[in-house]
């Protein structure tokens, strides 16, 4: 595994940088989470029913940003050839660039989630379960995002067709990682909603790096 | 490790466009060959397809070592280096840590390391980030993989072309250095080598009549 190690310490290197890195997604969700109240008129009381599900589709945006990039670089500046010439195949390539993501963008912005949405007026007794969602799902939107930004690799504006690939597969991560807080702050069960959340997540970091490879060998070929 | 590459009743196509079919050759340990052809013959798309990159349309590609066949995959993710012309480097990194992926990525070891940062003068470029450095020092710091993770194929496309005059004969001593070794080299070039090359020409392929290598040695002196 000498050839993942350094494959993986190259691609956290960029995606710490990558984009301005952690510190404009976090940026852009702070933004994101300031506007609600100011465009919803502070009615306070309707703002913290909707404060876990908005801080939820905040985070999902989020980590939408630097997806673009995750490939097309290595793509247009022939990296992505010597990538494929390496001691891992394709398939492990696409699992060290969707990890690193997910540690630069995923980890900072689960660790802000309950900040947020604590901010938006969510109750405190919330903040863990918020942590733990948005950890688990962030590994789900890195590894659902790679698929995007691998499938449209060498389209032109890549980046809004990524956004469109991606954002309805993030449908089910909205569902059971919102229904898993939501739950939790209605009293209701709120097990079955991280269970299922988990599920997906892992179900595209097992399945995901094929397609991923799949889509960059066409792009090469 | 690879002895010999056999290239056999090839056919490529790239979009709806033939590029050539029925190309058969053979690379054997310790031999370099030029490939030549115009603008469009297909040079670069034959050397994706023998990295892998490129599905043929027919015909076959096969790595064969000490004994026998060798796994394509296998062959390819340990056997072959190629540099094409683009150099796969981040303009937003330090050349240091770009060159160290390189070589590691590909298996060099720190010996390895050392002698591509001697060979090709590389410590010089190590403090700058990639966009800083000129097209030909941006080749020396791709090239420097090929010294410092020992891989018998070499596929390089238009190698020499941004290099200046020193770093030219410097490369070629090195590529003389490699086939001598028991390496194989196969460049498209349009200027000649600076080593005894065989020569592919692609240009003089009627479609479907393959007129191969005429073994010719050619030295830069006499290229057409």
């Amino acid at each position: 595994m000498n050839g993942f190690g350094v494959l993986l310490k190259r691609e956290l290197a960029m995606a710490w940088n990558r984009g301005g890195g952690p510190a404009v997604a976090l940026a852009f969700n702070a933004s994101a989470v300031t506007l609600l109240p100011l465009a919803s008129g502070g009615a306070l009381d309707k703002l913290k029913l909707l404060a876990p599900g908005f801080s939820w589709v905040a985070l999902a945006l989020a980590s939408l940003l630097s997806l673009e990039r995750l490939f097309e670089r290595d793509y247009e500046d022939g990296a992505l050839d010597l990538l494929a010439l390496g001691p891992a195949p394709l398939e492990l390539v696409a699992v060290a660039k969707c990890l690193a993501q997910w540690i630069c963008t995923g980890i900072p912005l689960a660790i802000f989630a309950p900040l947020a949405a604590t901010a938006l007026g969510a109750d405190m007794a919330l903040a863990p379960l918020t942590f733990l969602c948005a950890l688990i799902g962030g590994l789900g939107f890195a590894f659902v995002g790679g698929v995007g930004a691998a499938v449209s690799l060498g389209a032109r504006a890549g980046g809004v067709l990524i956004a469109v690939v991606v954002l309805p597969l993030f449908t089910p991560l909205a569902i059971f990682g919102g229904g898993a807080i939501a739950g939790l702050a209605m009293g209701l069960d709120w097990k079955a909603g991280l269970l299922f959340l988990s599920a997906y997540s892992l179900f595209f970091v097992a399945l995901g790096p094929f397609a991923m490879a799949w889509a960059c060998r066409n792009a090469l070929s | 490790m690879i002895r010999r590459v056999t290239v056999e009743n090839l056919g490529l196509m790239r979009g709806d466009r033939l590029l050539f079919r029925g190309l058969s050759f053979a690379i054997e340990a310790g031999q370099a060959i030029s490939l030549v052809g115009r603008n469009g013959a297909g040079k670069t798309s034959l050397l994706r397809a023998i990295a892998g990159f490129i599905r043929p349309l027919e015909g076959a590609i096969h790595f064969h070592g000490q004994v026998g066949v060798i796994e394509a995959e296998d062959a390819r993710s340990r056997g072959l280096h190629m540099a094409g012309h683009q150099d796969g480097l981040k303009p937003s990194r330090l050349a240091e840590a770009e060159f160290r992926f390189q070589a590691r990525w590909t298996g060099a070891s720190e010996a390895g390391i050392a002698r591509a940062r001697e060979a090709l003068d590389l410590d010089v470029l190590f403090d700058l980030e990639v966009r800083k450095l000129s097209a030909g020092q941006r080749r020396r710091l791709s090239l420097g993989r090929l010294l410092a993770s020992p891989r018998p194929l070499w596929l390089l496309d238009e190698p020499l072309a941004p290099l200046d005059a020193d770093h030219r004969r410097t490369f070629g001593a090195l590529m003389a250095e490699h086939v001598a070794g028991g390496g194989m080299i196969l460049a498209a070039v349009h200027d000649p080598l600076p080593i005894a090359t065989d020569t592919l020409d692609l240009g003089g392929l009627d479609l479907g009549e393959p007129d191969l290598s005429d073994d010719v040695e050619r030295t830069p002196g006499d290229w057409p």
